[in-house]
């Protein structure tokens, strides 16, 4: 912007490469969840944690919002909440379907 | 534009609130372009919510089995069956895509002309061959297992749907990155932010900033895929 008072803040090199080794060993992780294949809630909560542990590194480290002010950060995350509002709902939403699914094809329309 | 020092503003909530309240611009030290480039990610955030949560929805309430997307995508090397393993490697690429493009913008903010060209013909190569093995996977459902969206042979017929839909409307965002990567390696070899040499379509000069709003796409790009390579291949 013209005006501003340029302010370059750039790190060091080891920061990214060591997130990015991180990144490599969570995508590892993940996929021996797979291929030693756990089953039920175990695996689901490896991968959901894998996963955002991986998103939280990529957001803070490689988006740099870590370093960014927090006028920025909270108009970016506030919004997620609602994506977990309408994550729940269309999951009871799904559960009810899935019961009267069955319900009906059993006992019959 | 006023002057002010970014490092002598209050920070964290008391910095939020002086931010927004202070009756001028409310990101401060953002550039226009980074700030319009983090809404747009955020409204892709919600179409892409969108696309994952109907996934949920239809996978919970079919009662036909979900096909094994462990086999389906699983790969034959050397007599050995591993599942999943096209999709494992193309997740290896596109990470280090995303670490390559972190570099490119470390070495554009240090005015390294040449070194952040190169990062950025590396991630441009990186997404390219990440959309190269999505053809293949593609071409092998398509041809080979006969999966089309109404139908497939491994179970519930909403599979095909939802992989086309899925994995295709994050293809576009790749293929869309990295003709972007490719126009923007070449601006910086040519030296157009150094020189101050204005844009093809906009008609602006420009600056290194340029070159970390591209790399907030494509690093969004990497976080969606890390969302589909969970949801979609892993559950």
């Amino acid at each position: 912007m013209t005006g501003d008072k340029k302010q370059v803040h750039t790190h060091k090199l080891g920061i990214y490469l060591w997130i990015w080794t991180l990144l490599f060993v969570f995508s590892f992780f993940s996929y021996m969840v797979d291929y030693l294949n756990y089953q039920g809630l175990l695996r689901w909560s490896l991968i959901v944690f894998f996963m955002l542990a991986k998103a939280g590194f990529i957001m803070a480290i490689f988006m740099h919002l870590y370093w960014e002010r927090w006028a920025i950060v909270n108009v970016l995350l506030w919004p997620m909440t609602a994506i977990g509002v309408f994550i729940a709902i269309m999951a009871a939403e799904s559960y009810y379907t899935f019961f009267s699914r069955m319900f009906y094809f059993v006992v019959g329309s | 534009m006023s002057q002010f020092d970014i490092e002598k503003l209050p920070k964290g909530s008391k910095g939020f609130m002086y931010d927004w309240g202070s009756d001028q611009r409310a990101f401060k030290g953002v550039p226009w372009g980074k700030a319009m480039m983090w809404i747009f990610l955020l409204s892709d955030t919600f179409i892409f919510s969108c696309f994952l949560i109907s996934l949920m929805t239809a996978r919970a309430s079919t009662v036909v089995p979900w096909p094994p997307t462990s086999d389906v995508f699983a790969l034959t090397v050397f007599g050995v069956e591993l599942p999943l393993l096209l999709i494992a490697i193309m997740t290896f690429v596109l990470i280090t895509s995303s670490g390559t493009m972190a570099i490119a913008v470390k070495y554009g903010y240090e005015k390294n002309r040449k070194l952040c060209g190169w990062f950025l013909l590396a991630t441009a190569i990186g997404g390219l061959t990440f959309v190269g093995m999505q053809a293949f996977e593609w071409s092998k459902l398509i041809f080979h297992d006969g999966v089309r969206p109404w139908s497939n042979p491994f179970g519930a017929e909403q599979f095909g749907a939802f992989f086309f839909m899925v994995t295709g409307f994050h293809g576009t965002h790749v293929s869309i990155g990295v003709i972007f990567l490719f126009i923007f390696a070449r601006k910086v070899f040519r030296g157009d932010f150094d020189t101050g040499r204005r844009g093809y379509f906009t008609s602006m000069k420009s600056d290194y900033e340029a070159i970390e709003i591209l790399g907030l796409y494509w690093h969004f790009v990497d976080l969606v895929w890390v969302f589909i390579f969970a949801f979609f291949y892993l559950w």
